[in-house]
C-alpha cells in the first residue's frame, strides 16, 4: 500500500512538473489557448456550405408574363439575387467566368408561347462548376422552384414534402462542424504536446537526469501523458463554451459522456503522440511527423466530407484513425444526446489504439535511449 | 613596426542588456584601449566580465550602447560589413553545419569567403593536415569528437588570411590534448602569416602564451599588460606548503581557503598546496593556519595575479558575481552510515560496444567510499560512456558492474535512488524556478509531503539559492550549484559529476571544489570527469582512458610517476601517458 | 567583381541549403510524401458528392397515387430506395446511419391528393448537414418529377397546359464531381505548405543552433541568406506542382484547360510569397516550435478554410470574406481553379501576379530586416 502511494506520489510530482514546464514556457503558452480561439472562430464562421446567396445572371428573351412571374419565384424564394440583367448569350461568359454571377438564366423567346401550346419550355440554367458543391445546392434550389411553378400552373394539387431534419432542425452546417471540432482542435495540440515532451527533453539533456532518477518509464509515461490528456480537454472545453454560448448550438446529451468520451479520445491521441516523441530524434523531427500524420488523420474522420463517400479500403483505414471516433462520439452526444449504450462500439478502438500505442512508447523509452 | 595604425581601438565603449529580472544592466561599462596589430592578444576574466559581449561587438554583432569601436581603422558604426569582410571569427559555440561533411562545412566557408580555387588547395591541404582532420573529410561534422568539432571550426576560421582574427574562448570543454593541437595551429598560423589575434580565455596558462593580456571582469577593465608585468603584481606573495604526512592535501587546502583574510587563492598540486598571501598577511597567523608545515616561496604565475586582482576587485564591489563558497563550514549532507569498507563501485571486465566499435574495452576498477575518484581521458575516450554506464543510463556490453552494493545488471531501478548525477550541461528545466526544479527532483526520488519541504528548504539554504529565481537565468556558477543541489536532495551515496567545472572561471571552479572536498569528507563518494587537469590534483585516485581502454589508475602522484614527467604539471603527465599509450599501439598494430 | 563575388556566395549557400534540405528525412516526407498523401486522399478519399445513398421509404399508404409519388426515387441514380415496413423500422436503420434520410407517405396520401393537398413527409439526418441539405434537393427533385412526366405522357393537367423545363449546364465541371475542384486548390494547399510550413523552420534552426554567429562574420550579406534558403524549397515546390497536375490529368482525369505556362508561372508567383512568408516568420521568432505553429495558423489554416479552396467564401459573413481578401492564398485559389477548369484569362492570371509581386516584396523587405546581422 505504502509502495502504491509513493509511487503515485513521484507520478503526481512529475506530472506537476509537466503541468508547470507547459504553463511557464512562453512558446507553449502560445498554442494552449490563441489556436483554439482563432480556429473556433474561423471554423465558425467561414467552414460553412450553407448555400445563402446566390448571385445569377438573367437573360430574358421572353419578356411575358409568364416569365416574369418565374423570375419573381426565383426572387421570392430570398436565395437568388439578381446580379445582372442581361441582353446576348454573349455576355453570359463574362458574368460566369468573372464570378460575378454563380448561374445565368437564359429565357428563349417562345417561351410563353410554348407554355401555352402545352408544350414544355425549357429554361436555360448554367451554372459556374468551379464548386461543384455550391453549383449543386444552387441547381437543387432552382429545380424546386421550378416544380413549384409547373404544379402552380397546372392546377394540380401540390404534393408539400414536410421536411423534418433530426439533430439539427434548420440544417446549418455549423452544427455540422463545430461539434466536431471539440475533438479535432485539441488533438493537434495535445499530440504535438505529447510528442515535444520527450524528445523536448531530450534535446535540452534533461531526460538524462529524469533517467537518473527511480522513476520508472511507466512512471514517465504515465507523468508526461496525463498533463497533455488534460491540456487536451481543457482545449476541448474552450472549444465547447465558444460552441454552447457564443455560437448557440443546443447540446442534447450529457455532459459527463461528453468528457468521458473526450477522455478517451484524448488518450488515444496522446499514446500516438507519445509514440512518436519516443521515435523522434529532436524537436523538429517530432513537429514533423505529427503533421505529417495529423492531416490524414482529420482528412479520414468524415469531419467534413461523409466516410460512406470514402473507397472502400480507406474506410477501413480509418478504423485505426481515432479522430474518426472521436467526432463520432461527441457529435453524437452533441447533437443526437446518444447514450452511453449508443456509442459504446467508439469507445473500442480509441482503447485499441491506446493501448498499443501506450506500452509502445514506454518500451520505447527504455529501449531507445538505452 | 610603432606607427602602425592599431588594429582595435576601444574608448568609453558600453553595452547594455535586460537583466533577467527585467532590469537593465551594464555587460560593458566604459571601457577604453586599444590592440597592436601583430601581435596574440588575450581578454580573461570571470563568468559575466563580458568577454563574450566585446569579441561580438568587435566583430559587428552587437551594436554599442555607447564609445566609439574602431576595427583596422573602420568604424563598425559606420560599415560593419567591411569589418566582417576582413576579419575571421570564432564565436564560443562555433556554429558547424553538423549535417553537412568536414569537406563541405570547408567549401562552404572558402566560398562565402572568395578564396580563389588554386589557393583553395594548398590552404585545405594545409589546414586539415594541422588539424589532423584530412581522414575524416567525408564524415558529417555532427559525428565528430568536441575537440574535432573544435577544430574545424577554428579550420572553417581560417580558409584565408584574415587581417584580424577574433577567438571567443576557443577551448571550452576541449580536452588537454586537443587544446594543446588548437594552440599549435593558431602558433603556426602567426608565425607563418603574421596575424593579429585576439583571444578570450579562461585558461590562464593559455593567456600566459600571449604577448598582451586585458583582465576584465563586471564589464570592467581591471588590468592588461603584457603576461610578465601582470605576473609581477603577484610576486613575493606565492608559496608552496607540504601538508603533514597523512593528511590529504585537499584538506589542508580547504582550510585556506576558508580563510579569505589570509589567503587569496589556494590549489593542491602534486600532493602540496600552491598559495597566494593576501599582501601583507598577519605572518603569524598564517603560520598557525599552516600548523607549521613546510612552506617554501614559488614562483609567481599569470593565475595568481589574476586570482590576486580578482580578488582585491571583489573585496571593493560588495557582492559581487563570485560569492563565497556555500557550504564551507556544515558538510551537506548527514554522515553515511557506510556497511564495511568494501568499494562502493566494482567495475569488472566492463566492454561496451556500439556495432563494430568498442567504445569501452575490458575495464576494470573499483571506488572505495568516501573516495573522490576522477575519470579522465581525451574526448572521445570511453569516459563517457564509462560514465553513463556507471550511472544506469547504458547498459552494458558485458562484465560486472555494482553501484552501491547492487548490480547494475540487474536492478537498474534500486541502484539509481542511491546515486546522484550532475550532467555536463545545465540539465535542469530552465524555466522552472530553483524551488520548482528541487521540488520536482525531490517528488521524484520519492521524498513526500513535509519531508521535502523541509529538505528542499534545507538544501536551498547550504547552497545559498534564491527559491524565487528562474533556473535558466542563473550565472553559469549558480546553475552548476542548483544542478549540485538537485543531484544531492536525496542523500545519495555516490556522486557522479560529468564535466562539472566546463566552462567555469577559476573563482567558481575554487568554491565548487570546496563544497565537493566538505562532501567527501561526509562520506559521500564522488566519481567525477574532468578535462582541467589541475583539478585531478583534488582527486584521491585517477584512471585515464583513451581509445576505451584504461591507461593508468591510481593516486595523481602515482599516475604522475608513471608517466615519467615529475617535474611539470598533472596536465603533462596526462599528455605524456595517452602519447605514449599511443604510440605502443601504432608499434603494436605495425609488429602484428 | 562584387557581382561574381555575389554569384559565388550564392551558389555556395544553395548548396549548403541544398544539402541540409536532402540530408533531413522529416523535411523531405512533409515536403514530397505528405503532397502525394494528399493527392491521393483528395483525388480518391473525399467527395461531396452523394452517389448511391441509402433513404428510407415508409409506404403507410399503397394506392397507386402514393406508389406513383415515390417512384422517382427509384429512378435517380443519387438516391438507393431501402422499403422498411414500419416508422420505428426506419428510425432504428437512421440511428444506427443504415439510412441517411426517410420518406414517408402517409395513409390517407390518395385523399389528400384528391383534397388538393397532399403531404410527403421527409425526415434528415442534420449531424451531416451537408449530406442532408443535398439529399433534400435531390429527393424534393425526385419527387417532382412526377408531374413533369405526366406532361411528356399527355395526361398532364386538367387545361392541358405545358410545364417548364430546366436545361441545366454546368460549366467548367459538366460531372458535377468534387474532385474536380479539390484537386485544383489542392495545389494552392500544397504550395503553402512546401512554403510557410517548411521554411519557417530554417532561420529559427540556425538561431537554436547558434550557426548564424559564425556565418554572420563573412562576407555574406543578408539578402544572400534569404534568397539562397528560397532556392532548394522553390524546387520542391516545382516538383510537387508537376505531381499535382499529373495526378490531376492522369489519376483523376481533371481537365487543365488553361495553359501550362500560366499555371507555372502563377504557382510559381504563389508559392514564392509562401517561402518569403515562412522565413519571415521563422526569423521573427527565432524558435522552431512558435514559428511553425505561427506559419500554421497564418497560412496553412487560412489557406484551407479562408480561400474558397472548400468552403465557398459566398457564403461566409462580410467581416470574414474582407479578411479573406488578405489572404494571399485566396488570390491564388481563384485563379488556379480558373486555370484548370475555365482556361486562360491572362488578364485575370497577370492580376493575381501582380498582387503576388506585392506580397513579395513587402515579404522581402520584412524577412532582410530579421537578418540584418545583428544579434541584438
Amino acid at each position: 500500500m505504502d509502495h502504491l502511494i509513493s509511487t503515485l506520489a513521484q507520478i503526481l510530482a512529475l506530472c506537476r512538473k509537466e503541468i508547470l514546464a507547459i504553463v511557464k514556457d512562453p512558446a507553449n503558452r502560445v498554442i494552449l489557448i490563441g489556436p483554439a480561439l482563432i480556429q473556433t472562430m474561423l471554423f465558425g464562421y467561414a467552414a460553412t456550405f450553407d448555400l445563402k446567396h446566390v448571385p445569377y445572371a438573367v437573360f430574358d428573351q421572353s419578356h411575358s408574363a409568364a416569365s416574369t412571374e418565374l423570375l419573381a419565384r426565383l426572387d421570392g424564394t430570398g436565395i437568388f439575387e439578381r446580379e445582372a440583367t442581361l441582353t446576348s448569350t454573349a455576355q453570359i461568359a463574362g458574368v460566369i467566368e468573372g464570378g460575378s454571377a454563380l448561374m445565368a438564366v437564359t429565357i428563349p423567346a417562345d417561351f410563353a408561347t410554348r407554355l401555352a401550346d402545352g408544350r414544355q419550355a425549357p429554361v436555360q440554367v448554367i451554372f459556374d462548376g468551379r464548386n461543384s458543391t455550391t453549383a449543386g445546392a444552387a441547381a437543387g434550389y432552382v429545380n424546386s422552384v421550378v416544380t413549384g411553378y409547373n404544379r402552380a400552373r397546372e392546377g394540380l394539387p401540390p404534393i408539400t414534402v414536410v421536411r423534418r431534419a433530426w439533430f439539427n432542425p434548420n440544417l446549418d452546417s455549423r452544427w455540422q462542424i463545430l461539434p466536431a471540432m471539440i475533438a479535432t482542435l485539441s488533438m493537434l495540440q495535445t499530440m504535438l504536446l505529447a510528442a515535444l515532451s520527450v524528445a523536448r527533453e531530450r534535446e535540452q539533456g534533461t531526460f538524462d537526469q529524469l533517467l537518473v532518477t527511480p522513476l520508472t518509464p511507466l512512471q514517465i509515461l504515465i507523468g508526461k501523458a496525463v498533463p497533455s490528456v488534460l491540456v487536451g480537454i481543457m482545449q476541448s472545453t474552450i472549444v465547447l463554451l465558444i460552441t454552447l454560448f457564443w455560437f448557440q448550438i443546443p447540446m442534447t446529451g450529457s455532459p459527463w459522456l461528453l468528457y468521458l468520451g473526450l477522455a478517451g479520445f484524448t488518450g488515444a491521441s496522446v499514446g500516438i503522440g507519445m509514440s512518436i516523441s519516443a521515435l523522434a530524434l529532436n524537436m523538429q523531427q517530432a513537429m514533423l511527423y505529427t503533421f505529417l500524420l495529423i492531416m490524414p488523420l482529420t482528412l479520414l474522420s468524415g469531419l467534413v466530407t461523409p466516410i460512406r463517400n470514402m473507397p472502400e479500403v480507406l474506410q477501413i483505414l480509418t478504423h485505426a484513425n481515432p479522430l474518426r471516433f472521436g467526432v463520432d462520439l461527441v457529435r453524437r452526444v452533441y447533437l443526437e444526446g446518444a447514450g452511453l449504450s449508443d456509442i459504446a462500439f467508439d469507445f473500442l478502438p480509441l482503447f485499441v489504439v491506446a493501448s498499443i500505442t501506450m506500452p509502445l512508447s514506454a518500451w520505447l523509452f527504455r529501449n531507445r535511449l538505452a | 613596426m610603432s606607427d602602425t595604425p592599431p588594429s582595435v581601438v576601444i574608448e568609453g565603449l558600453s553595452k547594455r542588456f535586460d537583466g533577467p529580472d527585467g532590469k537593465p544592466f551594464e555587460a560593458i561599462g566604459g571601457i577604453s584601449l586599444s590592440i597592436r596589430p601583430g601581435t596574440l592578444t588575450a581578454f580573461v576574466g570571470p563568468d559575466g566580465a563580458g568577454k563574450t559581449t566585446l569579441m561580438r561587438m568587435m566583430a559587428g554583432l552587437l551594436r554599442p550602447d555607447g564609445g566609439r569601436l574602431q576595427v583596422l581603422g573602420i568604424d563598425l558604426s559606420v560599415d560593419p560589413q567591411e569589418v566582417q569582410n576582413r576579419i575571421s571569427y570564432m564565436p564560443q559555440r562555433f556554429g558547424l553545419y553538423e549535417d553537412l561533411s568536414v569537406q563541405e562545412n570547408l567549401d562552404l566557408y572558402a566560398d562565402l569567403h572568395g578564396v580563389a580555387a588554386d589557393v583553395r588547395k594548398e590552404r585545405f591541404a594545409r589546414l586539415l593536415a594541422m588539424t589532423d582532420l584530412a581522414r575524416f573529410t567525408g564524415r558529417p561534422a555532427g559525428k565528430l569528437s568536441g575537440g574535432m568539432k573544435q577544430k574545424l571550426g577554428l579550420a572553417c576560421t581560417l580558409v584565408r588570411v584574415p587581417d584580424l582574427l577574433l577567438l571567443d574562448e576557443p577551448s571550452v570543454g576541449v580536452d588537454p590534448l586537443s587544446r594543446r593541437d588548437l594552440w599549435e595551429i593558431i602558433d603556426q598560423i602567426i608565425a607563418a602569416e603574421g596575424l593579429s589575434v585576439i583571444v578570450s580565455t579562461a585558461y590562464m596558462d593559455e593567456a600566459e602564451h600571449c604577448g598582451h593580456v586585458f583582465v576584465l571582469n563586471q564589464g570592467k577593465l581591471l588590468a592588461e599588460g603584457s603576461p610578465a608585468e601582470l605576473r609581477d603584481r603577484a610576486k613575493g606573495l606565492t608559496h608552496v606548503v607540504t601538508p603533514e604526512p597523512g593528511v590529504p592535501a585537499r584538506d589542508l587546502q580547504a582550510r585556506m581557503i576558508d580563510a579569505p583574510d589570509l589567503v587569496a587563492d589556494a590549489v593542491p598540486s602534486g600532493g602540496q598546496v600552491r598559495f597566494i598571501c593576501q599582501p601583507g598577511c598577519d605572518t603569524a597567523a598564517l603560520k598557525s593556519l599552516l600548523h607549521g608545515c613546510d612552506c617554501q616561496p614559488r614562483k609567481e604565475e599569470l593565475e595568481d595575479a589574476f586570482m590576486l586582482l580578482l580578488h582585491q576587485n571583489k573585496g571593493s564591489e560588495e557582492g559581487g558575481a563570485a560569492s563565497p563558497p556555500p557550504l564551507a563550514s556544515e558538510a551537506p549532507v548527514t554522515e553515511i552510515n557506510g556497511n564495511g569498507d568494501g568499494p562502493v563501485i566494482a567495475v569488472r571486465d566492463l566492454v561496451r560496444r556500439f556495432g563494430d566499435f568498442t567504445a569501452v574495452a575490458n575495464t576494470s576498477f573499483e571506488v572505495k567510499r568516501g573516495e573522490i575518484f576522477g575519470l579522465l581521458g581525451p574526448n572521445g575516450a570511453g569516459k563517457t560512456t564509462t560514465f553513463r554506464m556507471l550511472c544506469g543510463l547504458l547498459p552494458a556490453t558485458s562484465g560486472e558492474l555494482q553501484v552501491a552494493g547492487v548490480n547494475l545488471r540487474k536492478a537498474r531501478a534500486a541502484a539509481r535512488a542511491r546515486i546522484g548525477y550532475v550532467a555536463q550541461k545545465f540539465s535542469l528545466y530552465s524555466n522552472l524556478s530553483v524551488y520548482e526544479n528541487l521540488d520536482f527532483f525531490g517528488g521524484a526520488y520519492g521524498l513526500r509531503g513535509k519531508a521535502r519541504q523541509d529538505r528542499v528548504n534545507e538544501i536551498i539554504r547550504q547552497f545559498d539559492l534564491d527559491p524565487d529565481a528562474q533556473s535558466g537565468n542563473l550565472p553559469l556558477g549558480y546553475k552548476q550549484r542548483l544542478a549540485m543541489a538537485a543531484g544531492l536532495l536525496h542523500e545519495p551515496e555516490i556522486l557522479f559529476l560529468d564535466e562539472p567545472t566546463s566552462g567555469i572561471d577559476p573563482l567558481a571552479r575554487r568554491a565548487f571544489w570546496r563544497t565537493i572536498t566538505a562532501l567527501s569528507q561526509a562520506g559521500v563518494t564522488v566519481v567525477v570527469t574532468t578535462h582541467f587537469m589541475e583539478e585531478a590534483e583534488y582527486c584521491d585516485r585517477i584512471a585515464i582512458q583513451d581509445a576505451g581502454r584504461l591507461l593508468a589508475l591510481g593516486t595523481p602522484r602515482e599516475v604522475r610517476e608513471r608517466s615519467g614527467i615529475t617535474e611539470g604539471n598533472m596536465n603533462e603527465a596526462f599528455i605524456a601517458i595517452v602519447e605514449q599509450a599511443r604510440a605502443a599501439g601504432t608499434n603494436g598494430r605495425e609488429a602484428a | 567583381m562584387s557581382g561574381a563575388a555575389f554569384k559565388i556566395r550564392l551558389a555556395a549557400l544553395v548548396r549548403k541549403e541544398a544539402r541540409q534540405m536532402l540530408r533531413d528525412r522529416a523535411n523531405l516526407l512533409v515536403g514530397l510524401l505528405l503532397p502525394v498523401v494528399l493527392i491521393l486522399l483528395f483525388g480518391y478519399g473525399l467527395s461531396f458528392d452523394v452517389k448511391n445513398a441509402p433513404v428510407a421509404l415508409v409506404m403507410d399508404s399503397n394506392s397507386a397515387a402514393a406508389r406513383e409519388a415515390v417512384s422517382g426515387i427509384g429512378g435517380s441514380r443519387y438516391l438507393v430506395p431501402v422499403r422498411v415496413g414500419s416508422m420505428a423500422q426506419a428510425e432504428t436503420l437512421m440511428r444506427a446511419g443504415k439510412v441517411d434520410a426517410i420518406v414517408r407517405v402517409p395513409i390517407d396520401f390518395a385523399e389528400q391528393q384528391a383534397r388538393g393537398h397532399a403531404q410527403i413527409q421527409l425526415i434528415l439526418n442534420g449531424i451531416d448537414s451537408t449530406t442532408a441539405t443535398t439529399l433534400e434537393a435531390y429527393i424534393g427533385g425526385a419527387l417532382g418529377t412526377v408531374a413533369l412526366r405526366r406532361i411528356d405522357r399527355g395526361t398532364g393537367g386538367a387545361d392541358g397546359a405545358g410545364g417548364v423545363s430546366v436545361v441545366q449546364r454546368t460549366w467548367f465541371n459538366e460531372a458535377g464531381i468534387s474532385a474536380w475542384y479539390l484537386v485544383p486548390g489542392l495545389v494552392a494547399l500544397i504550395m503553402t505548405l512546401v512554403g510557410a510550413f517548411l521554411t519557417s523552420l530554417l532561420i529559427a534552426r540556425e538561431w537554436e543552433r547558434g550557426t548564424l554567429e559564425a556565418l554572420f562574420v563573412t562576407p555574406v550579406r543578408p539578402l544572400e541568406l534569404v534568397l539562397a534558403k528560397v532556392a532548394p524549397y522553390l524546387v520542391i515546390g516545382l516538383i510537387d506542382l508537376v505531381m499535382c497536375i499529373v495526378a490531376a490529368r492522369i489519376l483523376f482525369e481533371v481537365p487543365i484547360r488553361g495553359s501550362l505556362l500560366a499555371i507555372l508561372l502563377s504557382s510559381m508567383a504563389y508559392l514564392i510569397v509562401s517561402l518569403l512568408l515562412g522565413l519571415f516568420i521563422s526569423g521573427v521568432t527565432r524558435n522552431q516550435f512558435a514559428a511553425s505553429q505561427m506559419a500554421l495558423l497564418t497560412s496553412f489554416m487560412p489557406a484551407m478554410m479562408l480561400s474558397g479552396f472548400v468552403f465557398d467564401l459566398r457564403n461566409v459573413p462580410l467581416a470574414v470574406k474582407v479578411v479573406s481578401q488578405i489572404v494571399p492564398a485566396t488570390h491564388f485559389m481563384g485563379v488556379i481553379k480558373s486555370l484548370f477548369l475555365a482556361g486562360t484569362d491572362w488578364g485575370m492570371v497577370l492580376r493575381g501576379c501582380a498582387i503576388m509581386m506585392g506580397y513579395s516584396l513587402v515579404l522581402l523587405a520584412l524577412t532582410w530586416r530579421t537578418v540584418r546581422k545583428k544579434l541584438d
